[in-house]
């Protein structure tokens, strides 16, 4: 019983960190209607960033400087947003798909400086020794699992409402807009280009942030966890979801991450070693189908969009209703 | 300084440009960059295979036409493979993209196609492991051609392969009925639609093309490397790269880009190392973006 309260907390934790990222993917599709196939690329750069600046000095590699890990953080969303911000600059004045064809390019090119660039990422051995949040509790793995599930619950909810005030702020009105109308938006003298690259910086440093609190997490970061089913997991928890609705990314995330578990479990528990490699693929086509039939059949997702218009107009109709 | 980093890369290139053809022309005609194409290449690559090893089952295995590490079983089956390569693009527009034409916009299909991207290269881990396999492993003498440069008989024959595809291609789009109206859907759909263009027709000419052409790199990279599920979608960045160096649209600008981002790799292989040979293609096209988007031959923005 113990067991299990102490694997909720640890599946809790990666689930919310996976809702971190479905919610900077959210600010970037869901609410500016930019497509971003590079999701595991900005969460790579947090997870480097972070890990170089926190690890202690190591002899093989540049880095190690013992940074605190909270330092740590917030490099990795400076870092990662600096890199959407640059890219927005390249592309997000020309067509949607090129952004798209731009953005798996970074993710490629960065899975291939992990793995090569030796002297800073460690290359395919990856970077251990991340210092771990709570790392006094390690003895007792619940209570670890528990103060570590507090601390990403509190900063998912931080962001979460941080978000929320977003969207209903003017500033997420113009993003709606522009992903609506872009004409539109522009005819109101707001310059398009300049908000959707705020959205995409935005979007990039929260995927960074959430790359950071994974390799903290784990305490172990290498090139293979930044793969492109990494971008394909996120997209499929936003899409089920709902995306525009950050309680839908949320959601998604927990869910899909669960369905994902539970079936890894089967797998691992009920298929022959032989055949492991085999039954995960078909896992992986099996996921890849649900969301197409997802995309065909219910496209708004669990939750979908709510249509969110200003305070003063929802007072207005108030007092109208009241008359 | 050997001149062999210009004979691998322009092997390499002819393989991108006839890969990056079927994007281009999936872009221009159906509107969206299609993340599946890589897999088309891979699947080609695989059912090629697949058709290799039953006709070496069923009849007797064959014999290769010296100095080709190949024999006829693998052009039988290669035109096979182009076949069903076309079907099963047709069939997964048909199951997928058709629906969310009508209903979706644009950037949907985008998503739906890097989804059934994932799943085709999934199911081809499933049905053939991810262990490497090879059409033939016989072992190729490269021939000297002077200037430092060794080709291997194999790569000969698929740059001759590449050639009679690109001119076929060329025709086709030129010469006939169906190329024509392809171009005509690509310059504008509601227009072509208005003098009786059967639309429906030309997104199903583009999936078969695409699919074959997909099949061709497949089979080109097969011979000289190997088979593996992750082939066709490692080799996306450099199509796209080369579709839009050359213009989205253009077919000789499609080979030209493969052929440039081709010989642009093999110069990084040789000069800065083999490991970042594929961050090449990523710098490659954020340079297009930024000083040219249009492309070499591109005509407008869409």
């Amino acid at each position: 019983m113990i067991d299990l309260v102490g694997y909720g907390a640890f599946f809790l934790v990666n689930a919310l960190i996976f809702g971190v990222i479905c919610l900077g993917l959210n600010l970037q599709w869901g609410q500016t209607g930019l497509f971003n196939v590079g999701v595991a690329g900005f969460v790579a750069i947090g997870a480097y960033a972070s890990a170089i600046l926190t690890t202690p000095e190591t002899a093989d590699r540049i880095g190690g400087f013992d940074w605190p890990i909270l330092a740590g953080w917030l490099a990795a969303m400076l870092l990662a947003g600096g890199a959407a911000a640059l890219i927005g600059l390249a592309t997000l004045r020309l067509r949607a798909d090129y952004l798209a064809m731009t953005t798996f390019g970074i993710a490629v090119t960065i899975q291939v400086v992990a793995l090569n660039a030796t002297g800073l990422t460690g290359g395919p051995f990856g970077i251990a020794f991340i210092p771990r949040p709570f790392a006094g509790l390690a003895e007792t793995p619940i209570a670890f699992n528990a103060a570590n599930l507090a601390l990403t619950g509190a900063v998912t909810l931080g962001l979460f409402l941080l978000l929320e005030m977003l969207t209903r702020s003017p500033f997420g009105r113009v993003l709606r807009a522009i992903r609506e109308d872009e004409a539109a938006a522009a005819s109101l003298g707001k310059s398009v280009n300049f908000y959707r690259l705020q959205a995409f910086a935005l979007g990039g440093a929260i995927m960074g942030l959430a790359g950071a609190m994974q390799a903290h997490f784990i305490g172990f970061i290498a090139p293979d966890n930044y793969l492109s089913i990494l971008t394909f997991q996120a997209w499929a928890m936003l899409i089920v979801g709902g995306s525009g609705n950050n309680r839908g990314a949320l959601i998604g995330a927990v869910v899909v991450w669960a369905l994902w578990s539970l079936s890894s479990l089967a797998v691992g528990s009920f298929v022959a070693p032989a055949f492991q490699a085999r039954a995960a693929a078909l896992q992986i086509v099996a996921i890849g189908v649900a969301l197409a039939a997802i995309l065909i059949i219910r496209p708004r997702g669990l939750i979908g969009e709510r249509a969110i218009v200003s305070r003063d107009v929802e007072a207005m109709a108030g007092e109208a209703g009241t008359d | 300084m050997s001149l062999q980093f210009l004979a691998d890369g322009l092997f390499a290139g002819a393989l991108i440009g006839l890969g990056a053809v079927g994007l281009t022309l999936t872009y221009s005609i159906l509107r969206f960059s299609n993340f599946t194409h890589g897999d088309f290449i891979s699947w080609g690559a695989y059912l090629t295979l697949a058709i290799v090893g039953g006709i070496a089952g069923v009849i007797a295995p064959a014999g290769r036409f010296m100095p080709f590490s190949f024999g006829w079983p693998l052009i039988v089956a290669g035109l096979l493979a182009m076949a069903l390569t076309g079907l099963l693009a047709l069939l997964l527009d048909s199951a997928l993209f058709k629906p969310l034409r009508r209903t979706g916009h644009g950037i949907v299909m985008v998503i739906a196609s890097f989804g059934a991207s994932l799943a085709l290269r999934a199911l081809l881990e499933f049905l053939f492991t991810s262990e490497p396999a090879y059409f033939s492993r016989a072992i190729q003498i490269a021939v000297p051609l002077g200037l430092g440069i060794r080709v291997t008989p194999d790569q000969m024959a698929m740059m001759g392969l590449a050639l009679v595809v690109v001119i076929a291609m060329h025709l086709l789009l030129t010469r006939t009925h169906i190329g024509r109206s392809m171009r005509a859907v690509s310059e504008n759909p509601a227009l072509a639609r208005v003098v009786g263009i059967d639309v429906a027709a030309v997104i199903r000419a583009t999936w078969l093309i695409g699919g074959a052409l997909a099949c061709v790199s497949g089979i080109m990279l097969g011979i000289t490397v190997q088979i593996r599920p992750q082939m066709g979608f490692d080799l996306l960045l450099p199509l796209f790269a080369a579709a839009i160096l050359g213009g989205i649209g253009s077919v000789w600008g499609a080979i030209l880009g493969g052929l440039i981002v081709g010989i642009a790799e093999a110069a990084a292989v040789q000069w800065v190392g083999a490991e970042f040979r594929s961050a090449v293609a990523f710098v490659l096209l954020i340079a297009v973006l930024l000083i040219r988007p249009r492309g070499l031959f591109g005509v407008r923005e869409g």
